[in-house]
Parts: structure tokens; C-alpha cells; sequence
């Protein structure tokens, strides 16, 4: 496991408003996670997470979401950390990304040649 | 897919909805070597952009000891995508290989399938540093070789090898980072190879 490590946006208002004050990101969210919600937005809700769960109609990527929200992969982390808490999204995690060491096996491997042959 | 796509934010396309395994390739290699060039020609969507702000006291880098103080980071990287099929997403990453941004390789590419280096035979001195980085830190990797009009030089295959000193079983190839079919064959020479890796792994009792 890599160490839990603060987020520094170099704009700390604006990190503040969208994350609270908080720090902490949860590391469980690789940048390919796919996240699909589980409920649509409510009122009251903070706009940022009205925004994710509107993405996640359909199942979309962590880096995907930073890209659209226009926030840094971190802060990402930390949305998506509350919005599972709340149990409104479900996380696809990689199968791969557990830890450096684990390869790909050959039949996962085969289906990825298969994918880009077909492209 | 018309009126899927219209209850989306501009540009945006779905995933289908039994997507539920992320991969990902890393290309890597220094400026202006066409890494974005490459993403834009095999990615079905455009390539996108996102960034990471990283602090770099705490993060393991030791040509930084002795510095006081935190300095801030941020690196931005751009990224495309290839649905392999219903249930498989393929995630590239265009990673700037300069050294001053390899701490981030842990945090973001961990868990990658494999790495492509993208190398411009006018500046190979940018590749070294990926190359050794990748073999140190144990990420597969093949070398494209990304012909510009202007390489007057033209070096042959074998020249580069040796002048990147790159062992044998690492794959080399030329590409045209412009064309998809190139792009296309690039990707595939990698995945044969983590194949053949995965099946030597798998053999050997
Ligand atoms: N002639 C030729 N030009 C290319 C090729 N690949 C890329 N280019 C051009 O080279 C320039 C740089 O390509 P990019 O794809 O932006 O390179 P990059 O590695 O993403 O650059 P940075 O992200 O700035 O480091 C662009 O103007 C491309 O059109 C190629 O194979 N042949
Ligand atoms: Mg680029």
C-alpha cells in the first residue's frame, strides 16, 4: 500500500470549498476504476457531486471524471470517497492494480490482442 | 446511440454499461516526441486532459534530499481510450519522461499492462532515462521508434538498439505516430510481448 498523502492544490480556497478542508484521499480509486452511481442527484446535494453522479449515469473512469470536472485526480479521490460512503455510486475496480508486482495473465492478455485486432 | 449521446454533456461518450475492467498503457517519451499524436490516432475518443498536483517532500525522491520545505508539482498528463469489447476499457496515458516527473510513476501508473517508449532518433538522448526507469522498476516495455520527415540521419533499427543499448528481447519498431493503423501495430507488439511474458511465467513450474 502507498502511504495516504495530502492533497496540495496549490489553490487552497478552492480545494476547501470542494473537499470541506480535507485532506485525505482515498486511495482505493485507481485512475481506471469505473464508477456508476447507484441513485440520481438529490436536492441540497454539493454541486460537484451532483455533477459525478449526473457522469455516472453510465459506468465512467476516475480519470475521467477529473478531466470533465476539471479537478486534480486527488480531490477526485475525495468526492467519490463520500459519495460511496453515502452509497450512492458502486466502484468497478481494476483487476490488475492491487499491487506493482501483479501481472496480467495470458488469458486476460488475449482478449486485450483480441480487443486491438478488432479495432 | 443518437439519443444516448444527446443527454450527455457535449462531446461525451458512454461507456457501455457492462464496462466493468480498466486497463492501462502508459506511452512515454520526451517532449514533443508525439505521445498525444499517438493517444489522438488509436483513442476513440479525443484525447483528454487531466492533471495531478503532487507534494513532493514524503515522496520517496532522494536527488531532492536536503531541500527544506515542501515544493508543490503539477503534472499534467493527457489520456484516450479503446473499448475492447463490452466489458474491457483500455486507458492510455501520455506520461512526460523527463526525470523530473517519474516520482509520479508509482502514485498514477501502478497496475499498468505495460509501457510503450516513444523515441525521436534526433533527441535519443530524452529515451534513456524512461528506459532505465521501466527496467528498474519492472513495468514491460517495447520501444517505437517515431520517424519525423526531417530524421536525415536514418538510422537503421539495429543502430538504435545499440545506441539506446537496449538487451535483445525488448521489441523495437518503427511508427508513424499519425497514422491509426501504425498506432494500431504499436499497441499490438506490445501486448504480443506481455503475452509471451505472461505464457514463459505460466510454464515455468
Ligand atoms: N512528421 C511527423 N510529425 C509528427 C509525428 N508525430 C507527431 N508529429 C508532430 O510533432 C508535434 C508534436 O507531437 P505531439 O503528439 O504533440 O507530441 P507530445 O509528445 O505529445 O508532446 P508534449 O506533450 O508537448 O511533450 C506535432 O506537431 C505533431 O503533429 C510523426 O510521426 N511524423
Ligand atoms: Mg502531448
Amino acid at each position: 500500500m502507498t502511504p495516504r498523502r495530502p492533497v496540495d492544490t496549490g489553490d487552497p480556497d478552492r480545494l476547501y470549498t470542494v473537499t470541506g478542508g480535507r485532506s485525505r484521499a482515498d486511495d482505493a480509486f485507481d485512475l481506471v476504476t469505473l464508477v456508476v452511481r447507484e441513485s440520481e442527484p438529490s436536492a441540497g446535494m454539493q454541486s460537484e457531486h451532483v455533477r459525478i453522479l449526473e457522469m455516472c449515469r453510465h459506468p465512467t473512469a476516475v480519470v475521467e471524471i477529473a478531466a470533465e470536472l476539471r479537478l486534480p485526480i486527488t480531490v477526485v479521490r475525495i468526492l467519490l470517497g463520500d459519495l460511496l460512503a453515502m452509497g450512492r455510486i458502486t466502484a468497478r475496480h481494476p483487476r490488475a492494480a492491487e499491487s506493482v508486482a501483479s501481472l496480467p495473465d495470458s488469458a486476460l492478455l488475449k482478449e486485450v490482442l483480441h480487443g486491438l485486432r478488432n479495432l | 446511440m443518437g439519443s444516448v449521446t444527446s443527454e450527455l454533456p457535449a462531446g461525451r461518450t458512454p461507456l457501455a454499461d457492462a464496462a466493468e475492467t480498466g486497463l492501462k498503457i502508459v506511452i512515454v517519451g520526451g517532449f514533443g516526441v508525439g505521445k498525444t499524436t499517438l493517444v489522438r490516432s488509436v483513442s476513440e475518443i479525443r484525447p483528454l486532459n487531466t492533471e495531478e498536483v503532487m507534494t513532493q517532500a514524503g515522496v520517496g525522491v532522494d536527488e531532492t534530499s536536503g531541500v527544506a520545505g515542501k515544493t508543490t508539482t503539477t503534472v499534467a498528463f493527457d489520456f484516450g481510450r479503446i473499448s475492447l469489447n463490452e466489458r474491457m476499457v483500455l486507458y492510455l496515458f501520455g506520461a512526460p519522461g523527463q526525470e523530473r516527473f517519474w516520482f509520479l510513476w508509482d502514485r498514477l501508473f501502478s497496475g499498468t499492462l505495460g509501457a510503450v517508449v516513444l523515441v525521436d532518433t534526433r533527441r535519443m538522448d530524452d529515451s534513456w532515462y524512461a528506459i532505465d526507469r521501466l527496467e528498474h522498476h519492472g513495468t514491460p516495455f517495447v520501444v517505437a521508434v517515431n520517424r519525423f520527415d526531417d530524421d536525415s540521419a536514418g538510422h537503421s533499427l539495429d543502430e538504435i538498439r545499440q545506441a539506446l543499448a537496449l538487451p535483445p528481447h525488448v521489441p523495437l519498431i518503427e511508427c508513424d505516430a499519425r497514422v491509426r493503423r501504425s498506432g494500431k501495430d504499436v499497441l499490438i507488439t506490445l501486448v504480443d510481448h506481455l503475452y509471451d511474458l505472461a505464457m514463459a511465467r505460466e510454464t515455468t513450474p
